[in-house]
């Protein structure tokens, strides 16, 4: 069976539509989704491979949900570090175990002066504040100024999803 | 939370195999059995301590687009206001802050250009800008809860 560069386009969305939620909880996931795909499953799988190569998908896996873990405090430290630096210092505060995302981002004067965002989750406020002591330390005298902003409450949590 | 859950979540945050049993390799790799791994994810989803099993798409490699949005609302409507946020189906998640720049969105859509008209329409509908923060570049994405 060969399926064209349309078809196989075709085929990942109706993968990504079926699997956005989860994956079946069947003793063979992939041949139910085959199944339900009314495709063979050899090809369904070789679809997950591909595209967990060419990164169109992270990870499977469990997503735990961090709240109910304990990890009930989120945190968004935001630096202003030099434009000219920002590649070598968010690939270091991004290796720390105690960053979870690391992003460059574009700065937004006069409201917002920031250009690196580090998340920070932890058990208690006391916790976060020292991981972010250290992401401080590391930095050293490369940041002009630094805020942290809490998570007061969570408005909205349905992760991302296409074909809405 | 016992040991085994303990041990799905640690290990279990990726890497789960892509072939026909893959419960089965992986709950070689855990210690336990095929059908109590299935039991174990089956409950920690209706308890609420996962939220998802399965793959995580990466908005960006898939061809879609993401945003970071922040905007400043006033207290005295700030309910009515991420109501109205809240029901556009392109936010994924929303969360209050504590900060003059109260209320942080992540927006994602199909295409670059229905991000741009999807932030337009929520600057229409809440009469409030909308600050918008693309990622420039990712230096790690990947928390990893140790329980």
């Amino acid at each position: 069976m060969s399926m064209s560069a349309d078809d196989l386009v075709q085929l990942d969305r109706r993968i990504v539509l079926a699997t956005q939620a989860g994956l079946p909880l069947d003793a063979r996931p992939y041949h139910r989704l085959a199944s339900e795909l009314g495709v063979e499953p050899d090809v369904v799988m070789e679809r997950f491979r591909i595209m967990l190569d060419d990164g169109r998908i992270r990870r499977i896996g469990v997503v735990p949900n961090h709240y109910r873990l304990g990890y009930s405090v989120n945190a968004m430290s935001v630096w202003d570090v030099p434009d000219g630096n920002i590649k070598a210092i968010g690939k270091k505060v991004g290796a720390l175990d105690i960053v979870s995302h690391c992003y460059h981002r574009p700065r937004h004067p006069p409201d917002w002066p920031y250009n690196l965002f580090a998340m920070v989750h932890g058990h208690s406020q006391e916790e976060v504040r020292y991981k972010i002591e250290r992401i401080a330390r590391l930095l050293g005298d490369k940041v002009r100024r630094h805020d942290v902003l809490l998570s007061t409450r969570i408005l909205k949590k349905t992760g991302l999803r296409i074909g809405n | 939370m016992d040991e085994l859950d303990r041990r799905i979540i640690n290990r279990l945050q990726g890497g789960f195999p892509v072939c026909e049993c893959p419960f089965l390799e992986a709950a070689e790799l855990l210690g336990t059995t095929e059908s109590e791994l299935i039991a174990r994810i089956q409950c920690m989803l209706d308890d609420g301590r996962l939220t998802r099993f399965g793959p995580l798409y990466h908005a960006e490699n898939m061809g879609g687009a993401l945003s970071l949005c922040a905007m400043k609302v006033p207290a005295g409507s700030f309910d009515e206001r991420a109501e109205q946020v809240n029901a556009f189906p392109e936010v994924a998640h929303n969360y209050q802050r504590d900060h003059e720049l109260n209320m942080w969105f992540v927006l994602a859509t199909e295409t670059p250009e229905q991000l741009d008209e999807c932030l337009h329409e929520i600057e229409k509908t809440t009469g409030l800008p909308v600050i918008n923060l693309p990622r420039k570049e990712e230096f790690y994405v990947g928390p990893h809860f140790k329980v």
